[in-house]
């Protein structure tokens, strides 16, 4: 391979670009970023960002010395528009094209809207443009602030803003925030953080209107009820950003279908992060992000699959001055159990279990043994995952087939919202 | 000097955080006291929650490990090697010494 093209310049494109590297590609390596900025950590985003303590150079996720040790050729606010049928050349919407021999697809995803106009004063909060409004209007007094969504990215922001002095409501649609993730008895411990930060939590409704005029001026729920606001976050979830794949042969669907080892239906075009579908799974995780690309560049530059990932599903939340931390693949029915600490103060560790077997964890403020816990349930998972489906040897000669059109149904944990 | 605690208050295999500015992490691992910088340079985690083994520390948040004698990551994300600091035992006592100087890159 001659030229390897990164499509998507945060934490997956430069670990794959990294991988890339360190697995001897010595060609050429172009790095196609939608953003202005180079590579940032968007978890901090939500957190000390927002509230002032993190500045924008504390998020680099690189500096220069390692810029100038990867040799790309970096095009910052350039957005691929297109991938050609054999995907070999990458349309870019600033007319040019990149003809390549590699592709490493890592556009992520963007944060959804509600539908409708947007109004002032109504924010998403995904990128460091969208953080950087939401702050400045935040640093402007103190404000009414309503939070649409309770998963990770609304509770973290409610907390950031509860913590800056602002009045805080947090609407969520189902019966409990973080549900899905883990399950009801520990969701309703986690929900009562908002409570002790201050924040009023509503819960089981959705949102009927966003009222304003020029500017926001309330969030009208669909039981009737309306909550003022000068400030609104939605925060609803993620969309994959494949639509710019349209016109190629990719399988799309809720992301880039690809097998167990990141490859999609062509061999030199893999797929990283939050985009990627992975063996039926797409996992909005950090740890994926960065768990992913090394095994997607071995198998770009073996020209098939030789090697699966499957990480173990990790992700954590800073909310309220408490850390949240949560590893395993936790089905619905698992039972939760504490072993430490206490769900009343403090904070505890919690294992789930299903026919006497752990499949989860869950720490608030216990980060050591749940460390411990992790990596227990990170090597057991690796030996029951590698024994009935070993990744296939470097003796396969022949390239795995294209992934199956349907995703499976995903891992419940492996959604972070 | 900083006076830390007594050595028997940190048994082998645990840690203690120091606050001062910036925060120092001591640990007591395979027989020895180590001391170093508690933040990772990678993002705000404190290193003295950090899993140990041996004489390398992992991150709590994301999987980066620490080796203890040299402050050198062993891996990403962090990229920074932290601080080291001397470490004495006089009378019981656990003092750290305080390195001014950044460590050498790694």
């Amino acid at each position: 391979m001659r030229t390897v093209t990164v499509v998507g310049a945060s934490l997956a494109g430069l670990y794959a670009a990294r991988e890339l590297r360190a697995q001897g590609f010595d060609g050429r390596l172009v790095i196609v970023g939608e953003e202005q900025h180079r590579p940032y950590d968007r978890p901090p985003l939500s957190k000390d960002f927002l509230s002032g303590k993190a500045s924008e150079s504390d998020l680099a996720l690189s500096d220069d010395e390692e810029t100038l040790e990867l040799g790309a050729e970096w095009m910052f606010g350039v957005r691929a528009r297109g991938l050609d049928a054999r995907g070999r050349t990458v349309l870019l919407d600033n007319g040019r094209t990149v003809s390549t021999d590699g592709l490493v697809i890592a556009t992520g995803a963007r944060a959804r809207r509600l539908p409708g106009p947007q109004l002032p004063g109504v924010h998403t909060l995904r990128t460091l443009d969208e953080a950087r409004a939401l702050r400045a209007d935040l640093h402007r007094g103190t404000r009414r602030v309503v939070v649409i969504g309770g998963g990770f990215i609304g509770a973290e922001t409610a907390s950031s803003c509860a913590a800056m002095g602002h009045d805080v409501t947090v609407v969520e649609a189902a019966p409990l925030p973080l549900l899905g993730q883990l399950g009801p008895e520990m969701a309703a411990v986690c929900a009562r953080l908002h409570e002790r930060g201050g924040v009023r939590l509503v819960t089981g409704t959705g949102v009927a209107a966003i009222e304003g005029g020029t500017r926001v001026t309330g969030v009208r729920l669909t039981d009737g009820r309306l909550f003022p606001a000068d400030v609104v976050v939605v925060g609803i979830g993620a969309t994959p950003t494949t639509e710019w794949l349209a016109g190629s042969t990719l399988a799309v669907h809720d992301g880039v279908l690809c097998d167990d080892g990141c490859v999609t239906s062509l061999p030199q075009v893999v797929a990283v992060g939050d985009v990627a579908r992975v063996g039926g799974v797409r996992a909005e995780h950090w740890t994926s992000a960065t768990a992913q690309p090394r095994v997607a560049v071995r198998n770009l530059l073996a020209g098939h699959t030789v090697e699966h990932v499957r990480p173990l599903p990790y992700f954590w939340s800073d909310q309220y001055g408490s850390r949240l931390q949560f590893a395993g693949r936790r089905e619905q029915g698992d039972v939760p159990r504490i072993v430490e600490g206490s769900t009343e103060e403090g904070g505890f560790l919690a294992v789930y279990e299903r026919d006497a077997r752990t499949t989860a964890v869950l720490a608030l403020d216990r980060p050591r043994p749940f460390t411990r816990l992790r990596r227990e349930l990170a090597r057991a998972d690796a030996q029951s995952t590698t024994m009935p489906s070993a990744p296939a040897s470097a003796a396969t000669p022949e390239p795995t087939p294209a992934p199956a059109p349907a995703p499976a149904s995903a891992a419940p944990a492996a959604v972070a919202v | 000097m900083i006076p830390v605690c007594r050595l028997e208050e940190l048994p082998e295999g645990e840690s203690v955080r120091v606050d001062v500015e910036p925060p120092i992490a001591v640990f007591h691992t395979d027989g020895e006291l180590y001391a170093i910088d508690d933040t990772c340079t990678h993002q705000d985690a404190s290193l003295s929650e950090g899993f140990l083994e041996g004489c390398l520390v992992e991150c709590p948040l994301h999987e980066a490990s620490f080796d203890l004698r040299t402050g050198v990551p062993t891996c990403l994300p962090a990229r920074r090697p932290v601080r080291t600091h001397r470490v004495t035992v006089d009378d019981g006592m656990i003092h750290v010494h305080r390195s001014e100087k950044e460590n050498a890159a790694a």
